[in-house]
This record gives C-alpha cells, structure tokens and sequence, in this order.
C-alpha cells in the first residue's frame, strides 16, 4: 500500500473507483537511468580525463541514485522513494564491499599461478639472492606445518578441557572469570602475543629463536577460538542424553567422554580446523619469536625457521621483480592451505553436524 | 536443567565418597580453567616488566617525545606518534567500514535474492579467514599504486583543509592504511551483525509490514532498534581487530616519527607495525622499549573488547535470551 492508497481512503470518496494499485516506476525507466548514468560517467571521465576509473564509477553510481530517488519521488511519492534509496544503498554497500574482495582474489591467483611449480614446492631460498629467479617455499611450508601442529599440541588439551570445565562444571565466579578473560583472550593482538612469548621465552628465560617458539604464541591465539567455538557445540548437545546416561550410573566424567564429546565432535572439529586456520596466516608472532631462515630446518626445537606468512613478508621486503613473484605464489600457497582447511572443517561440519533430532 | 548440575560428580555420594575418575577429570577441567587465567595474567605481568624497566631508563617522555632512539645511549623513545597513527588509522577503518558491514549484512539478511544470500554469508566468512599478510601484500602492491589518482582527486576538491592536501608521493599513508584495515575488518563486523539481524524477531517485522510499512520502514523500525547493541559491539571488535593489525600496517605505510597533518601523504606509524619493522634491528634496550609500546597496545585492545562484551553482555540480560 501506498501513501497514496492510505491518503485516497482517508479523503471523501471521489466519483472515479478509487485506484487500488500505486502508481510505480516502470522497470524499463530504471534501466534507461542507468544505461544513462553509465554512460554519462564514462563520458565526463574521458572528456575530463580523470584518471582513476574510480571516479567515473563513483560520478554514475550518485548520478543513477540521485535520479532514481528524484524520480520516484515524482511519480511515487516519498515513502517509496525513501525505500528505493535504501535498497539501492544496500546493493552498493554490497558492490562495494564485493569488489576490492574480489580483486584481492583475482590479483593473487593471476599473480601467483605463474609461479607455483613442482620446484617451488619442494626448493628453499639457500643460496638464492633476492633478484634471481627460482627458490621455494618447501623450507616455509614446513616451517608452517611444524609450527601449527605444536601449536594445536599445546593449546587443544587447554582449550577443549576448559570448554568442558564452563559446560558441563563451570558455576559462580571462577566460571564467569573464565568466560570474561576466555573473550577478552580473543582479542588479544597476535603482535602483544608475540611479545609475551619474546619477554618470557626469550628474554626471561634465554632460550633462542625456534619454531617452538612461534608455536607458543600461535598457541596463546589459538586457546581462545578453540574454547568459544567447543562450547558452543557443547552447549548444544541436548540435556536428555546426560541425564538418560547418568540415569544409568555412568560417572559424569564417562558421561562426557562417551556421550557428551561423541555428540558434538564434528561441530568441535570445525571449530578447531578454523582456529588452525586462523593461525597458520598470523605472521606478527613469527617475526618476533621464529626470526625466518632461507635454508631448510627440520627441528622445530631449536634454531630459527620460517614460515609462509613470514616468507611472503620476507619476499615482499626484497623488493624486486623475481621476489614479488615469489611473494604472489607463496601468498597463493598461504590462502590455498587456509582454504583447505576451511572447506574441511565446512565439510565435516555438515557431515558430522550435532543431531539434536535425536 | 543446567548442565553444570547434573550429577556433579564432585558432590558426595549417599555413602559419602567421590568417584576417583570424577575427581581426577573434573580437576583437569577445573585446572584448564585456571591454566588459562594464568596464562592471561602472565602476559599482563612480563609485559608490564619489560615496560617498566623500559620506561625507567627512557630519557624522554614516554607519552610525548616524537622520537625512537631505543638503541642509541641514552634510549630516547616515545609513543605520541605510535598512538596517534594506530588511533587514526583504526577510526579511519571504522569510519568505512562500518556502515558498509551494515548494508552488507542487510543485504544477505533483508535484501539478497533468496538462493544468492547464503552462498554470499559464506563467502563472507571465507574472507575472514584470508591472511593478514595476503591483504598487505595486495595492499602494497595493488591498492596503494591505485589510490593515487583517487588522492589527487580529493587533494583537488578538499585540499584546503590541510588533513586532505597531497603531494603525488606513492599513497603510502595513513588514510591508505585506513582503507586497507576497512577491507580487512569488513567480514568480521558482517558477518557478526548479520547473526545478530537474523534474531530479529519475525513478529515484530510482520507487524511492521502489516501496518503498511515499506521495507525500509521495517528495518528502521524493527531491525536497526534490535540491532543497534549488536551492531556496536560488532564495531568494537572489528576496532580491536584494526588496532592490533600488524602486517597490512607493516607493508603499505612507509613510516617517521612525525605527525603529517595530512592523511593522504606518507607518515606516522602504528604500535605494531612500528614493533615489526623495528624488531630486528633492535638491541636489548630496544626489544624492552618495543614490549612498552606493546603493552599499551594490549591495554588499548583490552579496553575496546571489554567494552564491547559489556555491551554484549547488557543486551544478553536485557533480551532475557542467549543472543
């Protein structure tokens, strides 16, 4: 209904029926602004010679909103028109949002294709010098595996057990506390956590740089995720199957192991693979703890290694033409490692998802 | 029934014991807990050691002096710029990115054809894991060469203000930052909005639509009025995540220890990206006065996220639901 419809019944009846259906915008006069506010964009971005295309998209974007509103505010008056600005707004937020996503995409798998090969795969940077072409990735993706395995070692015990303390034990402050620093841990900037492993690891208790290292603070990060994502699955599995097996005189801790974590652990997994993912793209902590190599080290333990979001740093740093082909295709392995993870844990997500119909 | 009563078996029997696999398994649990406070108080306290013995031997003042010289003899460092540049570059971030999360989550929870909105949520969260240092790279070397003639565009129409002059030297700054943080923060602040306009309760737009409203009117007056804590608290934590960005800083800004009234030529630094790129040079003193600079990092996220979880928490008690 219309403003015009609700003004129409409120007025004394006129001699003509009263016209139910609003008067709209035909569709085609939409398309024609459109076609017009491109084109007129276009053509005072040539004739101006802006030379940004930004610009011309920005002169037709307010041009085709300004007149759309204008227009159906003529014909449909001003509720309507108000509407269509939104939805307008909201499709631009979307355009917008879409579009510099999208080249971030697109400009990473062109640019780093080209140099993705068997040999990239499996060669380090020994010996090779910033301008030549060549080198690898192998000593970093290592590096990368390492350190996220040590990581998730450290913190899933920690993580999971204190899920299930807030779960299924968790009462009055000690709880609330939990709960409060658990969120307050998410936030904790990846750099600060880098920091704290350097002042204590390092600087207190004079151990040198290591993947193990860099694992500590991943780990520091990777706590948190672990803890709010496991509790939410815990949370969901239905009160009816504790009680049904504590009815039975299963020990509560039997209980959860049996009953409670079965329940939930594809919803626990996908909340883990995430939080790897999460962790294998965190480059500030690397910096500080695991310092970066050129050559390939296998011991996490001890010595300075690399990393992927390290070496594509590292790349981008050098600052020639051969290393920032380097940098794309590591920074196309980093996203195609995140990426994997990430279907993966979609995966068995649906594959595993908690069955509450039960 | 709440979980955590059920059958606690850290509760006596009727013949007064506690099963041994009880007690072991609940003290594991208990003891995580514990772990993890710990673990957060350790790292508020060996920062805050380094700091202090940082903080002691700076010869200058800590909140005021536009100098890092935390290797020379004496140390003369001070974080005015650091925290101006992190401050602007983050609210720069927010400022964009903010209204455009919204309209992105009204689009996949309102607007988007029906078959197209979940594929765009998951797209979404996809995004938000794409790595920190992919976006650096991009932004150093896709965005900022772009951002050129956008500058001299806004440096020919507001050039006057002085905050937006320009100089044609490569957009390395720290509006460019503040662009790039935007992007980066954009899926964490959709998709969080989104889950909270999906609560909406679909009574509330029913009745809205049934008095004629429009669309828009819907959402002004059922959706953003549920939403509005949701929507703060979800700006908090893209806040706190653009504060604490490292490598997308580390990569695109070209830094000094000035303060350029104009936020389009090069300039400033950040906490982190300043503790990135300084790192390696550092000696001893140096390292220590970096943890400092750290420490109020730490104490300027801590307060953003606190107070976005007591927003969050007010509205949990106000809805009497677990939203």
């Amino acid at each position: 209904m219309s403003g015009q419809a609700v003004a129409t019944a409120a007025a004394p009846p006129p001699v003509a029926r009263p016209v139910l259906r609003p008067t709209r915008v035909p569709r085609w006069a939409l398309g024609a602004v459109l076609v017009g506010s491109l084109c007129f964009g276009i053509g005072v971005g040539l004739v101006a010679e802006l030379s940004s295309r930004v610009q011309w998209g920005l002169i037709a974007g307010v041009l085709f909103v300004s007149t759309t509103f204008a227009l159906t505010y003529a014909i449909e008056g001003r509720r309507l028109a108000v509407d269509r600005l939104a939805a307008l707004l909201v499709w631009a937020c979307f355009a917008i949002a879409v579009l510099p996503l999208a080249a971030l995409v697109w400009e990473t798998v062109s640019r780093g294709v080209a140099g993705i090969s068997w040999h990239f795969l499996t060669h380090s940077m020994n010996g090779v010098l910033s301008w030549q072409s060549g080198g690898g990735v192998y000593h970093a993706l290592l590096g990368t595996v390492q350190q996220v395995l040590i990581a998730s070692v450290l913190a899933l015990p920690i993580g999971l057990l204190t899920a299930i303390y807030l779960v299924e034990y968790g009462r009055g402050r000690l709880a609330r506390a939990i709960t409060f620093f658990v969120d307050v841990m998410t936030g904790i900037p990846s750099i600060v956590a880098g920091l704290f492993v350097l002042s204590l690891w390092i600087m207190t208790l004079g151990f040198g740089y290591s993947g193990l290292a860099g694992a500590m603070a991943l780990a520091v990060l990777m706590m948190p995720i672990v803890v709010r994502s496991t509790e939410e699955m815990l949370k969901l599995v239905p009160e009816e199957l504790r009680e049904a097996s504590l009815a039975l005189g299963v020990p509560k801790w039997r209980t959860i192991l049996k009953v409670v974590l079965p329940t939930a652990i594809g919803g626990i997994t996908t909340g883990v693979m995430l939080a790897l993912a999460r962790i294998a793209g965190e480059t500030a902590p690397i910096i500080l703890l695991v310092f970066g190599n050129a050559m390939i080290n296998a011991n996490p333990f001890e010595g300075a290694q690399s990393s992927l979001p390290l070496y594509v740093y590292e790349q981008w740093g050098a600052g020639t033409a051969s290393s920032y082909d380097r940098a794309w295709a590591a920074a196309l392995v980093l996203i195609a490692f995140v990426m994997v993870l990430n279907l993966a844990a979609r995966a068995v997500a649906r594959w595993k998802a908690p069955r509450t119909d039960r | 029934m709440d979980p955590a009563n059920a059958g606690d078996g850290t509760r006596p029997g009727r013949d007064g014991t506690v099963r041994l696999g009880d007690r072991v398994f609940g003290g594991l649990a208990k003891g995580s807990g514990i772990t993890l406070l710990l673990i957060m108080a350790a790292i508020a306290v060996f920062l805050t050691i380094r700091a202090v013995v940082a903080i002691s031997r700076d010869e200058g003042n800590f909140l005021t002096t536009f100098e890092w010289d935390a290797n020379s003899h004496p140390p003369v460092f001070g974080i005015a710029v650091l925290l101006f540049g992190t401050v602007v570059s983050s609210l720069i971030a927010i400022v964009l990115a903010m209204p455009v999360a919204v309209g992105i989550a009204l689009f996949i929870s309102h607007y988007a054809p029906r078959r197209l909105a979940a594929p765009i949520g998951y797209l979404v969260d996809l995004l938000a894991a794409v790595p920190s240092i992919v976006y650096g790279l991009w932004g150093a070397l896709y965005l900022v060469p772009r951002l050129t003639g956008f500058y001299e565009w806004l440096d020919h129409l507001f050039g006057w203000t002085g905050i937006l002059s320009y100089n044609g030297t490569p957009a390395r700054s720290l509006m460019s930052v503040g662009i790039l943080l935007a992007i980066m923060i954009l899926p964490i602040i959709t998709s969080v909005t989104r889950e909270i306009f999906r609560q909406t309760p679909r009574a509330h737009q029913e009745a809205a639509l049934a008095l004629g409203a429009t669309r828009w009117e819907v959402i002004t007056t059922t959706v953003l009025p549920f939403g509005r804590s949701g929507i703060i608290s979800a700006t908090m934590l893209g806040l706190g995540r653009a504060l604490g960005e490292t490598m997308a800083v580390a990569t695109v800004l070209s830094p000094s220890f000035l303060i350029n009234a104009s936020l389009l030529e090069s300039g400033g630094g950040t906490f982190a990206q300043n503790i990135a790129s300084q790192f390696k040079e550092a000696t001893s003193m140096g390292r220590d006065a970096l943890i400092a600079s750290g420490l109020v990092l730490f104490v300027l996220t801590l307060l953003v996220n606190g107070a976005a979880r007591l927003i969050i928490a007010r509205r949990r008690e106000y809805a009497g639901n677990a939203g």
